[in-house]
């Protein structure tokens, strides 16, 4: 699948700010003396600032972005209706608790508790978006949703890490920092390894029917130049890059940010350290989601006999 | 909505001969020029005469080479193998939809995008594995084959002329338009006799679209004219008056 850049950004950007917004209710709900009031309000304005963003971009990909709108009444059936409507609802609560938090008073655990909720539905419903296709085996597989979830929980954390060191110099985050990137790299290896490993139940000859004859090859293909679909859904990526770019991925993404962490936690708390650790992870994630796309396949290319299975 | 409706007698669809179809276009064409100026147009091309042309078509006809392993060339069978939307029963094309621009008729379970609905999104053609919905990027919506409802329905139109472009174009008759729903139309009946199939049948979108399969072709190998073998021709079981000749030429 061809990787766009406007996608690319919004499953990446929107899923560090509802995973900061998870995190931030999270904490409030279960122990709310851990943050300051300066650093849950940061963390709020910064998770919504980053969702907001993400969304945005996601208009960006739309043909006729004007009708956005209308992607909401779809909310029984479709996966990006879901998203939408859930993604929407977070911010009624996460409003509520900017308030109540900058007031300093209130019933701040239930609204808290909301919006720890529906964050992670809304990451829930984004990873939908792709579970829900067929066609992509490699997005439609169990891999997909614990794989956004932590890595949006990843970035949240390094995030969460840089606010809490400049606001209450604490670094219990940097403890969450270790396990969501640990987390993380263990799902994504296990869904690299899933996606290297499955055999794909379609080929040329299933798709045509034609099997009973023999092996499948292209004579003369429908059209000369490009079209939608081989622009679309014909992307490919040499292998060999492939594996450079998701260890570079994996350092980024998981790695560098573990590593700050450990040494700050060794050695002295620095905002520096969690600064590098906010770019690192974001950056890894772009390489992760790019990879994500690029090495999809999609069954329909099998009628132009690119891959043998899919 | 696009949940789906619940399944409808009446399916109308495309059933295809892959035995007849001679590759030759004319469905892609008149489809291409139906459509472009038909209810559900246009069809816009992209740099249609620079260097790198790209525009939206419903059909694409794809050609294929077939043949066992192992086997003699000459026994590879050429298949021309258009390929449209297949109106599938349950399709996610329809149900991954976040506007509701892309849904199934109840009525006759043709499968259509409301172009005034669509955001141009492009889930549905991520969702189709038969590759039936291309995007326009200068409508800024998604497009597809309507199996021509603005004829098949056409009162305007002589009876006989109520049937998809790319079905009346065909030069070969190999495509045939009805009700697969109806166990007793021309199309359903076809699809018996010839053992009509469905397309990558796994995805479970069950289409109501056919394909008929090529009819075994002659083998080469065996073939009555021994091509290979002229120098050791044997004449044994030929007629006297070859023997003689064969007799006469040998000396």
């Amino acid at each position: 699948m061809r990787p766009t850049f406007s996608i690319i950004f919004f499953t990446v950007v929107s899923g560090c700010g509802f995973g900061l917004l998870f995190l931030a209710g999270a904490i409030l709900c279960v122990a709310p003396s851990v943050l300051s009031r300066h650093a849950t309000l940061a963390a709020l304005a910064l998770g919504v600032g980053f969702a907001a963003a993400g969304l945005s971009s996601s208009l960006l990909h739309l043909g006729q972005p004007q009708r956005a709108w209308r992607a909401l009444s779809q909310w029984r059936s479709s996966w990006l209706s879901h998203e939408g409507v859930a993604s929407l609802a977070t911010f009624v609560p996460v409003a509520i608790l900017f308030v109540v938090v900058w007031n300093g008073s209130g019933a701040f655990r239930v609204v808290a508790a909301f919006v720890a909720v529906l964050s992670a539905i809304t990451v829930v419903c984004t990873s939908g978006i792709y579970t829900s296709l067929k066609p992509i085996r490699a997005w439609s597989n169990a891999w997909v949703l614990p794989a956004y979830l932590s890595l949006a929980g990843a970035s949240a954390a390094c995030w969460l890490w840089l606010l809490t060191t400049a606001f209450d110099r604490t670094s219990f985050a940097a403890w969450l920092v270790v396990a969501l990137c640990a987390l993380g790299a263990i799902v994504k290896v296990g869904y690299w390894r899933f996606v290297d490993s499955y055999v794909g139940e379609s080929t040329p000859e299933s798709a045509t029917g034609l099997g009973r004859f023999g092996t499948v090859r292209t004579f003369e293909a429908p059209h000369t130049e490009e079209n939608y679909l081989t622009r679309e859904m014909g992307f490919v990526l040499a292998r060999k890059h492939a594996a450079k770019l998701r260890a570079i991925a994996f350092a980024l993404f998981a790695v560098l940010p573990a590593a700050c962490a450990i040494l700050s936690l060794l050695f002295d708390t620095s905002i520096a350290f969690a600064a590098l650790a906010s770019i690192s992870v974001m950056s890894g994630l772009f390489v992760e989601r790019w990879l994500f796309f690029a090495q999809a396949r999609h069954k329909v290319m099998l009628f132009y006999t690119r891959y043998d299975r899919a | 909505m696009t949940m789906l409706p619940p399944p409808s007698p009446k399916k109308l669809g495309l059933v295809i001969d892959l035995d007849i179809c001679v590759g030759c276009h004319a469905c892609a064409v008149a489809c291409k020029e139906w459509n472009d100026g038909g209810q559900f147009g246009p069809l816009p091309d992209e740099h249609a005469y620079g260097k790198q042309p790209l525009g939206v078509w419903f059909n694409r006809v794809h050609s294929y080479e077939v043949a066992k392993e192992g086997e003699r060339a000459s026994n590879a069978m050429t298949i021309h193998f258009p390929r449209s939307c297949l109106h599938c029963e349950t399709p996610d094309c329809v149900t991954v939809c976040p506007t509701g621009a892309s849904y199934k008729r109840a009525d006759d379970g043709i499968v259509l995008v409301d172009e005034n609905k669509c955001i141009g999104c492009q889930l549905c053609a991520w969702a189709c594995a038969y590759g039936a919905r291309e995007f326009s990027e200068e409508r800024g919506v998604m497009q597809k084959c309507t199996l021509c409802v603005d004829r098949i329905y056409n009162e305007t139109f002589e009876e006989y002329d109520r049937q998809p472009a790319c079905v009346m174009a065909c030069p070969t008759r190999a495509r045939h338009f009805g009700d697969l729903g109806d166990a007793n139309s021309g199309v359903s009946k076809l699809v018996a006799e010839r053992g009509g199939y469905d397309l990558m049948p796994e995805t479970g979108y069950k289409p109501v679209n056919k394909y008929l399969p090529p009819r075994p072709r002659k083998d080469a190998s065996v073939s009555t004219v021994a091509i290979e073998s002229e120098t050791a021709v044997d004449f044994s079981t030929a007629s006297p008056a070859l023997r003689w000749i064969d007799k006469l030429l040998s000396r």
